[in-house]
């Protein structure tokens, strides 16, 4: 019998060919008779453009085309997900075209594209486009776009406001703040951020005229959404005239989910050129305007309590920048990931918020890894912090008084942050938080903490330590409750999974997600082999191209391997009930009598009556002799549709020590304690948590878009907007609770986003713990030496 | 205008006709399909890009096709003795030091050069080492555990750093 | 990422690398290591008609000591090279080299290359400041030796005319009453020093500071020597006090840059700090 692997740390099918240069990302595309785009883009924040002239690029050497605006009869890229859904929000919707053409709202916003022989051809000949630009005043703060006065973006968005949105029971927060003992008020910014997967994205369009049909490369999360969403609402080819397909992609993190103007590009590149394929990758400084950025919010909150370390209400209101145009789920962001999980682990009676989206003339902002929660996380952490502080409570035991308990599960908050529209609820299934709090406390030496601040003290370091009890929702989501309330794509949020064993007893498994790094080939390979007893390497996972794969919504929202993989335990069970069934026929015996231990097939009390599923396969798929209500082919197809989201949780505690002179924060420890339900590979999981722990801990030290009042981007590349490097980061400590989720036979809930969720508020605290003795009970982030330095100057003149 | 340059790459002597302003990286994805080193940055901050040069670690994106005349190269791809990976390309798939993979033959490449100087390097020796690579998967973790297994295996007489010949 | 296309030539001899500069004008351009060059002509913010590639000439390479026991470090030497070299053995040469760029970049960028290059927030520019080393120059009309202290004019400018080349900075020989450090504080993105601070103290056998050369990088429109922290160094005590009084003068006169990562208020006190804290390391080496 095969060995189970479900459960272990197997090394990643996948790697060899990472590890020895044979990986395939877009770029490593090379077809027959290719020719390559570039793209000129706005050096304009805000600008009306009165007329663009091609004609010396058109006579540069190579090129063969150069395309504007007009030239492109597509619709605007679609927006999916409506802050607030089928509620009647108005949404003041302005997505992007393939190219801008009587305005650009950002720098970078593609005006035109020169398509040459060589990518150096196309690029040089972006330098002879002339383009006359009547350049416009910028507004790039999300707060001062909405006031008087400000640049206006958009004739059908009124002060730069794409919606508000409430969620929450406004009049009972409201009275629970007026009536509290303790009351703390804190503006917090959310700072933009970059999410520089290490692969740029690109693009190759290809259409053929033969067949009339169009294939794409994408770097993309979500090959089958983007035939979707390109044919169905962009460029109105029929959808089963065009295939996508992403290769190995080189991270994405949220930004590879979306439809961007470049795909609908390289396709009427392609088409206007002849057929020829036409390929378009960014670069890196490009990207910073090509591809979304994340988070970007100010924030003013408000938490009240009692002196007993009881919180009653939280109230929060949020500026949420959108960015010059919408991307395809720019508004969902803010407010479903955001507002309704903004409650956190805790009991707070009353919770109220509301967020008005927001155009500004800055790149535009959607999905970055978690997607909303980091935000709500760092809201509720830094209110908790801040509320302990006021009443002298220690952080931790104000955390213990307001944990949910284990037996109020399922909980559905009071305020009913998890209602929408038509009463449709989500529910946090299950919990314990305060174990994961408990074995980070020991671990990181919580008790000897004080000890620890004097001897830094000593050496001239302001000691801090910092906690994040957070939780998350993710396995997005029940589709049911998508279309009753219209939170979502706008589309259902099933997946799918095929798996056929062949006639040699191979197993071909193809899905509807799409993997970035996290090791599907892997981890589905052992799912499936568990479930069918065969061994791993006998089952290969295909995925991310829309031919030969059933429909699937995509990797992001960290639920493949609640939404997905579950789709994979169904089909096996197909399969396993097919193969049973055929066992009967074969051993002659009746399918009640036929069990099934691992892949064998055995009459119950006659052990010598067996067969394998590999003899079973080859001879449903032979068919020579099949039962009269059988096909032929060992080959199913299921599609799972999750009856609830996830809700992972954990513990994570930094330790940073602050350079009293010159503000340089180092992290010195990090321990994480996370509870995300079973594991299908834990070493695969550690390295979840490591990647987005590191990236949740750039984003408290270092990282941030800096733009100007002029809406440059003043951290427009690598040399300006700073990446953890190796050097910077401690060890990271993680440990483990188990509490299996209890809406998938897996009982797994998801990693992909924990790190970046949890860590960001974790090291934010420990900042401010260390700087409270200077009287500083609030700082924004990134804390950037010089950041640190001036609050600490500031402190010094009396000022907090 | 173009340059006749005459190289050896993983071994293999190779005549190219490239323009001047041919970045090496170019020169070796697009001339010889070598799609194994990567490009991730266009500020020479990422490493994604790193090959040997003489035996040293280098941005071949900071470098000109033409400045690599008369030069051995070595990439990624001519790491492995043939089918036996290299100590280090068999840790980081025993360690999981890898994720995306994009930022993973520049990562290996650079760690080569460190073990060719340090054969028993600490952990902050290897994260120093590995600051002009960029990963944004893993948070390097698993990328140290892995250089210091490799290093263990070859002070063990496991293998010699190939990337050096 | 694509450079604007040039010509390009490679040097076979000093010769040969002089005369193409002399007859080029200022459309030529000298590529050593290419490490600054590079991503300049990358971006497109700068760009030539020709790049004359020096990076090859042996003649140029390596480290030897002079006769009177100087140091002769050749303009194409690389930073790894050089910190394998005795070259190490200047404490804040050795402290300075692991803070510039990365490792690959070390081992292809050039000393003369970064000097040539004058970034205002060079190392390397610094560490030389503070040692009062020598440029030497070379050009079609023949060599002079350029103190290194009045050598570089303003970010990116120099006082090499359009036709010379850097063959060689030297180094003064060791001495026993000699301590240098470097400390500076990095940029995080680019790496570059938002502060560095050189110094060599020399002390009397008493164990009072006789005098120190003090330069900063990164803080001025180019890196220089600060005077001022110089003269109140000189004859001063090793107290605390008198470390940081002294480093308090690290701005003096200048007028210090400011960026979106470090402003001018937090440049010019960083300055202090980081001076202070080289003073007390170069200090700390001589025991």
């Amino acid at each position: 019998m095969a060995i189970d692997m479900l459960g272990s740390p197997v090394k990643r099918t996948e790697d060899p060919r990472f590890i020895t240069g044979k990986g395939r990302y877009l770029d490593d595309i090379k077809l027959q008779n290719m020719a390559h785009m570039a793209i000129l883009r706005s050096p304009y924040a805000h600008a009306n453009i009165r007329s663009i002239d091609t004609s010396a690029a058109a006579r540069m050497p190579g090129v063969i085309r150069v395309i504007t605006g007009a030239d492109i009869p597509y619709n605007p890229l679609p927006m999916a997900w409506p802050a607030g859904g089928s509620s009647g929000i108005q949404n003041n919707v302005n997505t992007p075209r393939a190219l801008a053409t009587d305005s650009v709202k950002w720098t970078g916003e593609g005006v035109a594209a020169v398509i040459a022989e060589t990518p150096e051809q196309a690029v040089d000949a972006l330098d002879a486009i002339v383009v006359d630009w009547a350049p416009l005043p910028a507004v790039v703060d999300a707060e001062k776009a909405t006031q008087p006065g400000a640049p206006q973006l958009h004739e059908n968005a009124p002060n730069n406001v794409v919606f508000v949105w409430n969620v929450g029971d406004k009049a009972g927060t409201d009275a629970a703040i007026d009536a509290a003992e303790v009351v703390v008020r804190q503006r917090i910014v959310n700072q933009r951020l970059i999410p520089n997967p290490m692969e740029v994205r690109g693009d190759i369009g290809w259409y053929n005229p033969g067949t009339e049909e169009y294939t794409v490369w994408m770097s993309s999360q979500t090959p089958h959404i983007q035939r979707l969403l390109l044919t169905a609402f962009v460029t109105g080819i029929p959808e089963h005239k065009v295939r996508c397909i992403s290769p190995d992609v080189g991270g994405a993190f949220g930004t590879k989910i979306f439809c961007y103007a470049d795909m609908a590009l390289v396709m009427f590149a392609s088409k206007a050129i002849g057929g020829r394929p036409v390929k378009w990758v960014e670069s890196r400084r490009e990207s910073y305007g090509s591809t979304i950025h994340g988070r970007d919010h100010i924030t003013y909150l408000e938490i009240a309590g009692a002196r007993d370390g009881q919180v009653t209400g939280l109230r929060v209101k949020t500026y949420a920048n959108l960015g010059g145009r919408l991307s395809t789920i720019g508004p969902g962001i803010p407010t479903t990931l955001y507002g309704r999980v903004l409650a956190g682990p805790y009991k707070f009676p009353n919770v109220s918020c509301e967020v008005t989206g927001v155009y500004t003339n800055t790149t535009f902002v959607d999905a970055y890894r978690g997607a909303g929660r980091p935000e709500a996380t760092y809201v509720v952490e830094r209110a908790m912090d801040l509320f302990a502080a006021e009443i002298g409570m220690d952080p931790a035991e104000v955390r213990r008084r307001n944990f949910l308990a284990p037996d109020q599960f399922p909980y559905d908050n009071p305020s009913g942050l998890g209602t929408a529209v038509n009463g449709e609820k989500i529910f946090i299934d299950s919990g314990n938080y305060e174990p994961a709090m408990d074995k980070a406390l020991a671990t990181v030496g919580y008790a000897d903490m004080a000890a620890k601040k004097a001897e830094a003290k000593a050496r001239g370091k302001l000691l801090g330590v910092g906690l994040s009890t957070y939780i998350e929702v993710c396995g997005v989501a029940p589709s049911k409750w998508i279309g009753a309330v219209g939170e979502g794509w706008g589309a259902a949020m099933w997946e799918s999974a095929n798996i056929k064993v062949h006639l040699t007893g191979k197993i071909i498994a193809t899905v509807g997600t799409q993997p970035q790094g996290q090791g599907h080939e892997t981890t589905y390979a052992q799912v499936i082999a568990h479930e069918l007893g065969v061994p791993m390497e006998d089952v290969i996972v295909q995925h991310s191209d829309t031919q030969g794969t059933p429909f699937g919504y995509g990797s992001y929202g960290s639920r493949t391997s609640s939404v997905g993989m579950t789709a994979a335990v169904k089909a096996a069970a197909k399969v396993r009930e097919k193969a049973r069934r055929y066992a009967a026929h074969m051993l002659e015996a009746n399918v009640e009598d036929i069990e099934v231990d691992g892949a064998s097939y055995r009459v119950k009390g006659s052990p010598d009556k067996v067969k394998t599923i590999q003899e079973i396969a080859f001879a449903i798929d032979l068919g020579f002799s099949l039962p009269p209500d059988m096909e032929p082919y060992l080959d199913e197809t299921a599609y799972h549709d999750t009856t609830n989201c996830t809700w992972p949780f954990g513990t994570h505690v930094a330790v940073v020590e602050i350079d009293e002179e010159s503000g340089k924060v180092d992290l010195v420890r990090y321990v994480a304690v996370d509870d995300v339900g079973k594991k299908i590979n834990p070493m695969i999981v550690d390295g979840q948590l490591h990647g987005g722990i590191a990236q949740g801990v750039g984003q408290a030290l270092w990282e941030g878009a800096i733009y100007g009042d002029d809406g440059q981007l003043q951290s427009g590349s690598l040399l300006d907007y700073a990446l953890p490097r190796a050097s910077w980061l401690p060890n990271l400590e993680l440990d483990e609770t188990v509490t299996p989720s209890p809406v998938n036979p897996l009982g797994v809930k998801g990693v992909g986003e924990a790190g970046a969720i949890a860590s960001t508020a974790a090291v934010a605290n420990a900042v401010v713990d260390a700087l409270r003795p200077l009287g500083i009970r609030h700082l924004d982030m990134p804390y950037t030496a010089q950041t640190v330095w001036r609050a600490i100057q500031g402190s010094k003149g009396g000022q907090a | 205008m173009s340059e006749h340059i005459t190289f050896v790459v993983n071994g293999i002597p190779r005549e190219l006709d490239v323009e001047p302003r041919r970045l090496l990286v170019q020169a070796l994805r697009e001339d010889l399909d070598l799609t194994g080193t990567h490009v991730g940055c266009d500020t020479s901050q990422c490493g994604a890009c790193t090959v040997h040069v003489d035996g040293m670690a280098v941005k071949s994106c900071t470098m000109l096709a033409v400045q690599a005349e008369g030069s051995e190269v070595r990439t990624i791809e001519g790491l492995a003795d043939g089918d036996t990976l290299h100590p280090l390309q068999a840790a980081f798939w025993e360690k999981h030091g890898l994720q995306c993979g994009f930022c993973t033959p520049g990562m290996i490449m650079t760690a080569a050069d460190l073990l060719a100087r340090n054969a028993d390097p600490s952990d902050d020796e290897i994260r120093h080492a590995i600051d002009g690579n960029i990963c944004r998967c893993t948070g390097y973790q698993n990328i140290v555990a892995a250089v210091r297994e490799a290093a263990r295996v070859i002070r063990s007489g496991g293998a010699t750093v190939a990337a050096q010949g | 990422m694509i450079p604007a296309a040039f010509d390009y030539q490679r040097s076979a001899t000093l010769d040969d690398a002089l005369k193409a500069i002399a007859d080029g004008g200022g459309t030529v351009k000298l590529l050593a290591g290419g490490q600054s060059l590079l991503p300049l002509l990358k971006l497109r913010l700068g760009s030539a008609d020709r790049l004359v590639d020096i990076g090859r000439l042996g003649e140029l390479k390596g480290v030897r000591r002079l006769p009177d026991g100087r140091l002769a470090i050749g303009a194409m030497t690389t930073y790894s090279e050089l910190a394998a070299s005795s070259a190490r053995h200047y404490g804040v040469v050795a402290d300075a080299l692991p803070t510039i760029g990365d490792v690959q970049v070390r081992n292809r960028g050039t000393v003369g290359g970064a000097v040539a290059h004058a970034d205002p927030a060079s190392d390397l520019a610094a560490c030389f400041l503070a040692l009062d080393a020598e440029i030497v120059a070379r050009s079609v009309r023949g060599e002079r030796t350029i103190p290194v202290d009045g050598f570089f004019t303003g970010p990116f400018s120099t006082a090499l005319a359009t036709d010379e080349l850097i063959t060689e900075v030297r180094l003064p020989g060791p001495r026993d009453d000699a301590g240098s450090a470097y400390a500076s504080l990095e940029q995080p993105a680019s790496g570059y020093a938002m502060v560095g601070a050189a110094v060599v103290v020399f002390v009397a056998g008493d164990g009072s500071i006789e005098g120190a050369n003090v330069a900063l990088t990164g803080v001025g429109p180019h890196p220089y020597r600060a005077r001022a922290v110089e003269a109140a160094l000189a004859g001063s005590d090793r107290s605390a006090a008198s470390l940081a009084a002294a480093a308090a003068h690290a701005t003096d006169g200048i007028d210090v840059v400011g960026d979106i990562h470090a402003g001018r208020e937090y440049r010019t006190a960083m300055a202090a700090v980081y001076t202070r804290r080289a003073i007390e390391a170069a200090l700390a080496r001589l025991g």
